[in-house]
């Protein structure tokens, strides 16, 4: 097609808004940020300057963090709480996922609608009871109460991977059946193996919310800072440092909280784009 | 659909049942029981020390005497009424802008998407810094054109505050849904359009927001959701010393009230309302899919 001269000047202006209006608005997703990281290595005498680059920059801040808090500790425990959720959901929600999927059986449509029907509840309706069952159980002031339900599947979960899995073509499962492959040996030889980019999708975002998470460690473990979470522990820190004025610190322990997921971010950019996608197209 | 599938042989049954123990014992446990019972404890006063005791509605009335709990539930209504608009608007606005064949759009796209990784806590903790009133960003730079300076976190202005932050932390979400739904037009509709002479604006109201209603619709669903549990920013950025909030929302005062207060029967009345809410409201959503929502 044959482009007049004006029709491709108003594009070179259009092109240069775009990226005057997609810059602006990246500054402003990028600055909190970039505050953060200059903070976190200023004096706290020099916290409130409102210059970008440290002058002198100092690393105290991060010493002084293994003082307020067993920083190491919480961050263990952040680790520690959400590779087990991780394992938990990719384990339980695929189970279920393939029985749904790719079994029949009586009354799986009925179990199917109840399980989909608890994506609209609101977590926040099982937090009371769940933590009268825990009480009964003994498990309160343990980490149980925060890794124990990732075993036990999930609508997000489930519903994600059962969509992947019809993808897969049913001949192949047929086949396997006729070659003498038992239920079992389906699932784990040949649904599993093909479904990776579903899975890792779902331990990027089971990996995520486990350690953004505050609710549930807040409740189960407010106080308990050899055994809470990192935001518990960011959270508590925050009230004493915010009245002693160390804004310089609580930017050093934010930084290191958010450093592990900006990195798996980097590295697995494209399972996060894909996941999102993946639970917005495919419905 | 019930017909298709894998037949389970034999011994093979025992390992069906494995494969959906989970998944049964999280509906009993975490969801549809606990609706249950949430339901039953809402209907008493329960302290966890003493038994509970039968109180009939008087925990759903207190709804609406209760000057805190009534405040709370208007600022989760609010919040939401800004909040889901406002992520809608500005992450389909990026999503456009994206979509337009420009240079360096991972490069962008990195960095609408960095909030959506970072904890709320983290985020909030330096978003306290960017709204301090005599020593923040913002009102330095707001003065600096000539601005007055702004309580950003002071009761008046703190729920405007917090909508901001919480859309600035989603737009990356959005954004990503809406680019998968602007990338499935063909650019040939578009380039039929501009030599029919149709301007900008029909372009979009006649092409773009009809084809990709299904993104719209997932999204704004996906945020009605998370805008009713809403939480942590509210809690870092408006927690006062005693522990309650300037701006309580409705899952705050569930928490404050049974985990603070041990108010087991309140806060479980407050969280079946939170819940009814949702549910209401995504009946209205699917009644608009229904009617509004194209799927190709």
């Amino acid at each position: 097609m044959k482009i007049s001269p004006g029709l491709r000047a108003s594009n070179t202006l259009l092109d240069s808004g775009t990226y005057l209006l997609l810059s602006l608005g990246a500054v402003i997703m990028v600055v909190p940020f970039l505050w953060m990281v200059a903070t976190s290595f200023k004096l706290p005498a020099d916290q409130y300057t409102k210059t970008l680059i440290p002058d002198p920059a100092t690393l105290d801040n991060f010493k002084e963090l293994w003082q307020h808090l067993p920083f190491p500790r919480l961050l263990f425990n952040s680790f520690w709480l959400s590779i087990l959720a991780t394992i938990g959901q990719l384990l339980t929600c695929s189970m279920g996922a393939f029985a749904f999927a790719v079994v029949r059986f009586r009354g799986r449509n009925l179990l199917f609608t109840l399980l989909l029907i608890t994506l609209m509840i609101p977590g926040q309706v099982a937090l009371i009871p769940n933590f009268i069952v825990f009480k009964w159980l003994g498990l309160i002031g343990t980490q149980a109460p925060l890794w124990l339900p990732s075993f036990w599947g999930g609508a997000f979960g489930t519903f994600l991977l059962r969509q992947y899995f019809l993808t897969i073509p049913r001949d192949l499962a047929d086949a396997a059946r006729v070659d003498g492959a038992s239920l079992m040996q389906i699932f784990w030889r040949v649904y599993l193996p093909l479904s990776k980019p579903a899975l890792a999708a779902l331990s990027i975002f089971v990996f995520q919310w486990s350690w953004n998470d505050l609710l549930h460690p807040l409740v189960y473990l407010p106080t308990d800072m050899q055994r809470t979470t990192l935001t518990v522990g960011l959270a508590f820190f925050q009230q004493q440092l915010v009245m002693g004025g160390k804004f310089t610190v609580l930017m050093a322990g934010a930084l290191i909280s958010i450093l592990p997921l900006i990195l798996v971010f980097f590295i697995a950019q494209k399972q996060f784009v894909e996941g999102i996608a993946l639970t917005g197209v495919k419905r | 659909m019930e017909a298709s599938g894998i037949k389970p042989l034999g011994g093979e049954r025992f390992w069906l049942g494995v494969l959906l123990a989970p998944t049964i014992t999280g509906l009993i446990f975490g969801t549809l029981g606990s609706v249950v019972a949430t339901l039953l404890i809402s209907l008493t006063d329960w302290d966890l020390l003493t038994p509970p005791q039968w109180v009939g509605l008087a925990n759903y009335i207190k709804l609406f005497t209760d000057k805190d709990l009534f405040e709370s539930f208007l600022n989760t209504i609010k919040f939401s009424a800004m909040y889901v608009p406002g992520v809608a608007v500005v992450s389909l606005a990026v999503a456009m802008l994206m979509n337009r064949r420009i240079h360096g759009i991972s490069l962008y796209r990195t960095m609408y998407f960095l909030p959506v990784v970072t904890s709320a806590v983290a985020a909030a903790l330096v978003w306290q810094m960017i709204y301090g009133r005599d020593t923040g960003l913002l009102n330095y730079v707001s003065e600096r054109l000539g601005g007055k300076p702004v309580c950003w976190l002071c009761p008046s202005k703190a729920l405007y505050s917090v909508v901001i932050v919480n859309v600035w932390g989603a737009i990356g979400e959005g954004m990503i849904i809406f680019l998968a739904g602007l990338q499935a037009i063909p650019r040939d509709y578009y380039e039929a359009a501009t030599v029919d002479g149709a301007s900008g604006w029909q372009q979009f109201t006649r092409i773009t927001v009809p084809l990709i209603t299904p993104s719209i619709f997932f999204q704004t669903l996906i945020t009605t959701i998370n805008a009713f549990q809403a939480y942590e920013y509210i809690y870092m950025l408006t927690r006062r010393g005693q522990g309650d909030s300037s701006v309580p929302v409705v899952v705050f005062s569930i928490y404050r009230r049974a985990f603070n207060f041990f108010r087991m029967g309140e806060a479980s009345a407050l969280a079946i309302e939170l819940a009814v809410m949702v549910i209401a409201l995504m009946a209205v959503y699917f009644w608009l899919e229904r009617r509004y929502v194209v799927y190709e």
